[in-house]
């Protein structure tokens, strides 16, 4: 286990009601810091696990610490950004921004000058008085990550979050979350089934095979973010190897 | 509604049908039916009187008592049903047998049981209205969006937060039409409890009517409850569509 983990999987299995294997004896340790990926197949339980470290599913079996401390729900220290965004549809942008500050009972005033600087970051200024119908797929996810940001957690957990985005807004969306995130110091676990946005986004990726989930390869990708604009990750030749390889190995499960 | 090709507004077609009642009315067809003019001029003679405002003050009382109660037990138990699955199985098939029931039915046992009273009624009320209530809000919160319900756990809300800021928001679009239906079989059970009864309230003033065959009085009465529960619906169908904006967006 590397010294710096943030969060330390040992031994998780789960099985649904019903007998269907999700995960079976997943140890995994995520470095803080670091923006590392789930991939898989579908059916691979990626989402479950992810659902398992925020602590909205419990396991079967096994553990999960973040920070030192075990899980046993959900925790201040993680927030969560939602495959289909989970906008409260009688809210608007800037209630559904501070929610998580609602929840936790901060003053009306407070937590939305705190929501409105987070809508500002993710790009959304003058859109705070909107409701989520009357914005497009990319600008609900915005709001979403807004939301997960308003609580200033440690870690933000990502479940597909670009799945439901259309192909031009997600490249650009990828490319803001990079910057963002590279000034945040955020740990960010992603989960996707796209080996390009795996590749792109994170420094680590953690290949699961299907049926049930186990890990299959854990991959460091050695690209440097630090000196490369966004732009040009995308022709680096270490990003193209790296899906690749990639692809070579999830070939069999599909 | 456009009769060649003129937008003619809603109202008049019931201005329509009492102008064929009143026709009907004079040509003296049936003694049942009186004409309209006759069955307003009941009307305003019987409105004011003391028996009358008593027989609608004993409904309206019934009624609200009925209703009041079927809400405080309707929609907290279609949540229960909704929330707790053992509680939704055992549950589920009662209230669907009784949604189906002839409830008038169970008046005279009531009668029986409870007495000849008010209070039969407010019961006869509760047992219309319930039902649909309780149906109603346990699809609405079984149907909630469940990822919302996540992200909230996610956020840190507490299990009451999870009712009051999500679950209960999701469901109002389902609860209130349900709600709407109920105070439609609501007036529906004042009406038949009274009339079962038939010495209280507006059924003491319908049996009377009828008895005595004063038919212009009958009808007069008859427009009277139509109105009120045509007025009582409608407001839960503005409330209704009010929250409908987000409802059709869900």
């Amino acid at each position: 286990m590397p010294a710096n983990a943030i969060i330390e999987v040992k031994g998780i299995s789960k099985t649904y009601e019903g007998g269907v294997e999700a995960l079976a004896g997943i140890d995994l340790a995520l470095p803080q810091g670091m923006l590392s990926t789930l991939l898989g197949p579908s059916g691979c339980g990626k989402t479950t696990l992810l659902k398992i470290i925020a602590g909205l599913i419990p396991p079967s079996q096994g553990e999960v610490w973040v920070k030192g401390q075990k899980v046993d729900g959900p925790g201040p220290e993680r927030a969560f950004v939602f495959q289909d965004f989970a906008l409260l549809p009688w809210g608007s942008v800037l209630r559904n921004v501070a929610f998580g500050l609602e929840l936790r009972g901060v003053a009306k005033d407070e937590r939305e000058q705190i929501a409105r600087k987070h809508i500002h970051e993710v790009g959304l200024k003058s859109f705070e008085s909107s409701y989520p119908h009357q914005l497009s797929g990319g600008m609900r996810q915005r709001v979403g990550l807004a939301r997960a940001l308003t609580v200033d957690a440690d870690i933000i957990l990502m479940d597909e979050p670009f799945s439901s985005v259309d192909e031009q807004t997600r490249r650009k969306f990828q490319e803001e979350l990079l910057d963002l995130l590279r000034h945040k110091k955020k740990t960010v676990i992603f989960v996707t089934h796209s080996i390009e946005e795996a590749v792109y986004l994170s420094d680590r990726i953690v290949l699961l095979s299907p049926r049930p989930g186990k890990i299959s390869q854990i991959i460091e990708s050695n690209i440097d973010r630090q000196d490369e604009n966004p732009e040009e990750i995308r022709r680096d030749k270490n990003y193209l190897d790296t899906v690749d390889r990639i692809w070579q190995i999830l070939k069999q499960y599909v | 509604m456009i009769v060649f090709g003129k937008r003619i507004p809603m109202l008049f077609s019931l201005l329509a049908w009492c102008v064929i009642w009143e026709i009907i009315g004079r040509a003296k067809l049936s003694t049942i039916v009186p004409p309209f003019s006759g069955v307003l001029a009941a009307g305003i003679t019987i409105v004011p009187t003391p028996k009358f405002s008593t027989a609608v003050s004993i409904s309206l009382r019934s009624f609200a008592l009925g209703m009041s109660l079927a809400l405080l037990v309707g929609i907290p138990l279609g949540v229960l049903m909704a929330r707790v699955a053992s509680v939704g199985k055992i549950l589920g098939l009662w209230v669907n047998i009784f949604i189906s029931a002839p409830i008038s039915a169970l008046v005279p046992i009531l009668m029986a049981v409870i007495g000849i009273g008010e209070s039969t009624v407010v019961v006869t009320v509760f047992l219309f209205a319930v039902f649909v209530i309780v149906i109603d809000t346990h699809v609405g919160i079984k149907q909630a969006d469940r990822s919302l319900v996540e992200m909230a756990r996610c956020f840190g809300a507490t299990r009451s937060q999870v009712y009051t800021k999500v679950l209960f928001l999701c469901a109002l679009p389902e609860i209130l039409a349900g709600v709407r239906l109920s105070v439609i079989r609501g007036v529906k059970g004042v009406v038949i409890g009274q009339l079962l009864i038939a010495i209280i309230g507006v059924g003491e003033l319908f049996e009377l009517y009828s008895q005595h065959f004063l038919m212009e009085e009958f009808w007069a009465l008859v427009i009277v409850v139509f109105t009120f529960a045509f007025v009582v619906s409608e407001s839960v169908a503005f409330l209704e569509r009010r929250v409908e904006y987000y409802a059709s967006t869900r």
